[in-house]
């Protein structure tokens, strides 16, 4: 190794050990999002903002691209954050996860600061990081030098402008954007992008790349606890229902969560040092030990689906069958072999 | 420009300025790249645009010789270069940042939010022009759009003055009572690429200057968990704008400060605001700013060989506009003639807008000189002493009552 890497390594600063929490009762009472925030009933990006902070704890810094989780989260005279927290700008969410970190390191690495590991975690939503922020945010996770998390609440459009569909709404849905109509009744033809296996695969010395759903509180917190110990920038996608958006009544925000995991529309995994592991449901639906529901179960709920005809329901079954099973890897890597 | 031809630093032998001074033949950006060096600076950002790319170049090469340390992170994106700093700048780090032209204004939203959050960002710009078409040459339309933004804004003429700004920007800017970001504007190629004897300060120098970057209880850290920039409506913003405004007012007195205390340390720096040159006894003067400084002052020599009584005021800093000293340099003469490397369509009278900018600032006077909007220069085309001389003529015409109209805007060296 070239003296001026092995300079490098000795400068890279340590990370804390945040080990698992095994089960909901090893998980501490403290809170470091509180009250203070508006934002809708049934808000699982709002849930998400507490396990996150939870799972960070105290010596963290959290920083918060513009949407939901600013403008109804984070009130002038009314913060719910406990800890430090930054707005950044709307495609900013890795600039802000590498600035702040760059600081720091430059800070305690010239005796400036006292050294110790702060966790550095950037949010962001569909729009803001998978949209507008994607070539930001692909940048911060080549730059491995620094620690720091990408938390991506996707609630599936820009919900904090009303309702637009964004480049990871699904297919066919209506949106403020993509209202059906008597001419035309789908609107969004585009599907999902598979953002989290495209960080993976397209940033292969990014340690930690992970699907998390709050319908599983303590997987996604012991998920955000992995990439903040694990060193490097990493990646985490979170799908939060969204009963605003989504049109459901907010009782079954969490539900919904589940039914998404267990149609397989949203398949969780970790891609942990290059290695890919699918982890509950999903895992069990890889393995056949799960027979996934239609997706007919999870469309039906919500009104944002609600022009959908029998035809419309059947092609995004065929599209959802076709991850689990023409994909390379089954619900995270498309194509097949030739 | 090749790298190694962009970091050339020649030594040159003994020193000139005060002790402790090496003189060194550089350019403009390398000039500024030792004050990176010198202020110690934590985060640097990087993305390829000419012609300021040059000081990072230089920048770059500082560091993989050993001669200076920081955080360098080449960005994907004007924008993102901007915000990494940006957020660096809030846990407390001292931040250096530069663009030109389009990439200036691929950051723009960065732009405004740093000045927004107050956070003492220094940047310089190489001015050029605006796509399209592509061109490389110096306008300044690329830093002036800024100017209501809350940044400081200074225009420089040689690569000294460079080096001195810059340190003065670092002090202005950090000072609590500012926190304002500031950048330095460089024309494209006559300073960023041309190099000169500059006087380089010793670090002990510096140092007795530039006090340590502290945010205090603004930091972002986990011992003070404050939350910055919060959502905000009509309840709070109007409050929130006057903080800025009484900053950028007292940006004013600081910056008077800084000179006065960089004059005393370094034996150079002049008068802040602006640079009078045979203005004593000026009935038309010159109004310019950067590079245009050159040809002026030729032009200028050669009219008063032939007693003219004509003289030149360069404006040094744009924001805070120094509406005082300009009032007192030109309030006694009978025109002004503004050379504008800039444009503003459809503005008043068709004038660029530091001829704007200084109409308004001598409306309040009792008795106004004439004001002759011309622009010259776009696109870096040479403004030749014969230009200048063409542009004073214009101004004694309109003291004499000729035909030459104070109500329309003269383009300079333009084909028709
Ligand atoms: C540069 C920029 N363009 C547009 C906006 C307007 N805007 C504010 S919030 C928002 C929605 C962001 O959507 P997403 O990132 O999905 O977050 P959500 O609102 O869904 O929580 C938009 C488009 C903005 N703030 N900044
Ligand atoms: S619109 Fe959706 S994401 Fe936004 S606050 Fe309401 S529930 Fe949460
Ligand atoms: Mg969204």
């Amino acid at each position: 190794m070239a003296e001026a890497d092995v300079q490098n390594l000795e400068d890279f600063l340590a990370t804390q050990v945040l080990d698992p929490w095994k089960g909901p009762k090893k998980v501490p009472a403290e809170e470091y999002f509180t009250s203070g925030h508006r934002t809708c009933q049934g808000c699982e990006s709002a849930q998400l903002m507490k396990l996150m902070a939870k799972a960070g704890g105290p010596r963290s810094i959290v920083l918060g691209a513009t949407g939901c989780m600013y403008v109804a989260n984070t009130t002038y005279y009314s913060t719910p954050w406990q800890i430090p927290w930054m707005h950044t700008q709307l495609g900013s969410t890795g600039s802000a996860a590498t600035g702040t970190a760059a600081g720091l390191r430059a800070l305690m690495r010239k005796g400036k600061m006292k050294k110790e590991p702060i966790n550095v975690i950037a949010v962001c939503g569909d729009g803001g990081g998978v949209d507008m922020g994607l070539s930001a945010i692909s940048a911060a996770l080549q730059h491995t030098q620094y620690n720091l998390l990408i938390l991506l609440y996707d609630n599936e459009s820009y919900a904090n402008t009303d309702i637009q569909v964004s480049g990871s709404s699904p297919y066919g849905a209506n949106t403020t954007f993509s209202t059906p109509g008597k001419a035309r009744r789908i609107m969004h033809r585009r599907w999902k992008k598979n953002t989290a296996a495209m960080l993976a695969a397209g940033h292969p010395e990014c340690k930690y790349v992970a699907t998390v759903c709050t319908a599983y509180p303590v997987e996604a917190m012991n998920s955000v606890r992995k990439a903040l110990s694990i060193g490097g920038p990493t990646f985490i996608h979170s799908l939060d229902p969204c009963p605003k958006g989504w049109d459901y009544d907010p009782k079954y925000s969490h539900e919904l969560g589940e039914i998404a995991v267990e149609t397989g529309i949203w398949p969780l995994y970790e891609v942990e040092d290059g290695k890919l592991k699918m982890y509950g449901r999903s895992k069990r639906i890889v393995s056949g030990q799960f027979k996934r529901r239609p997706v007919r179960e999870y469309l039906e709920r919500q009104g944002r689906f609600a022009h959908f005809t029998d035809e419309d329901i059947e092609f995004f079954q065929a599209k959802t069958d076709e991850m689990w099973e023409k994909w390379l890897l089954p619900g995270v890597i498309p194509f097949a072999e030739a | 420009m090749s790298p190694a031809k962009a970091t050339a630093v020649k030594r040159v032998e003994a020193t000139g300025g005060p002790s402790g001074e090496t003189e060194e033949l550089i350019s403009g950006s390398e000039a500024i790249a030792h004050v990176c060096r010198l202020a110690d600076v934590d985060v640097i950002t990087a993305y390829p645009i000419r012609p300021y790319d040059t000081v990072m170049q230089c920048v770059s090469q500082m560091i993989s010789n050993g001669d200076f340390d920081c955080e360098f992170i080449v960005a994907e994106s004007e924008h993102s270069q901007f915000e990494i700093v940006k957020h660096a700048s809030a846990v407390g780090a001292r931040v250096f940042c530069g663009s030109s032209g389009v990439g200036w204004f691929y950051a723009f939203e960065a732009l405004a939010v740093t000045a927004g959050l107050r956070l003492p960002m220094v940047a310089m710009v190489g001015n050029r022009a605006l796509d399209d078409p592509g061109a490389f040459g110096v306008e300044h339309n690329d830093a002036l759009a800024v100017r209501d933004l809350g940044w400081m804004l200074a225009w420089v003429s040689t690569a000294q003055e460079a080096l001195d700004t810059a340190l003065i920007a670092y002090r202005v800017a950090e000072d609590p009572r500012v926190f304002l970001p500031c950048a330095i504007s460089c024309d494209g190629a006559f300073l960023t690429h041309s190099q000169a004897i500059v006087n380089v300060p010793s670090q002990e120098m510096v140092d007795g200057f530039l006090p340590p970057y502290d945010r205090a209880e603004k930091q972002l850290h986990p011992d003070n968990p404050i939350t910055i920039a919060p959502q905000a409506n009509e309840d709070w913003l109007m409050e929130m704008r006057r903080q800025n405004d009484m900053a950028a007012r007292r940006a004013r007195d600081v910056i008077i400060e800084a000179y006065e205390d960089f004059g005393a340390k370094f034996g150079r720096g002049g008068e802040p605001f602006i640079e009078r040159y045979m203005m004593e006894d000026a009935e038309v003067a010159l109004v310019g700013m950067g590079t245009l400084a050159m040809p002026v002052k030729v032009a200028v020599r050669k009219m008063r060989e032939q007693g003219k009584k004509v003289g030149f005021t360069r404006v040094r800093w744009f924001r805070p506009f120094p509406t005082q000293e300009l009032q007192d340099a030109l309030g006694g003469t009978k025109a002004v003639a503004v050379i504008d490397r800039d444009y503003s369509f459809g503005s008043t009278f068709y004038s660029g807008t530091l001829t704007n900018e200084l109409r308004s600032a001598l409306y309040p006077l009792e008795s106004r000189p004439k004001i002759v909007s011309t622009i010259a220069g776009l696109g870096g085309r040479e403004v030749t002493a014969d230009n200048v001389i063409e542009i004073a003529g214009m101004a004694f015409d309109v003291a004499e009552g000729g035909d030459v109209s104070e109500e329309d805007t003269y383009w300079i060296g333009v084909r028709e």
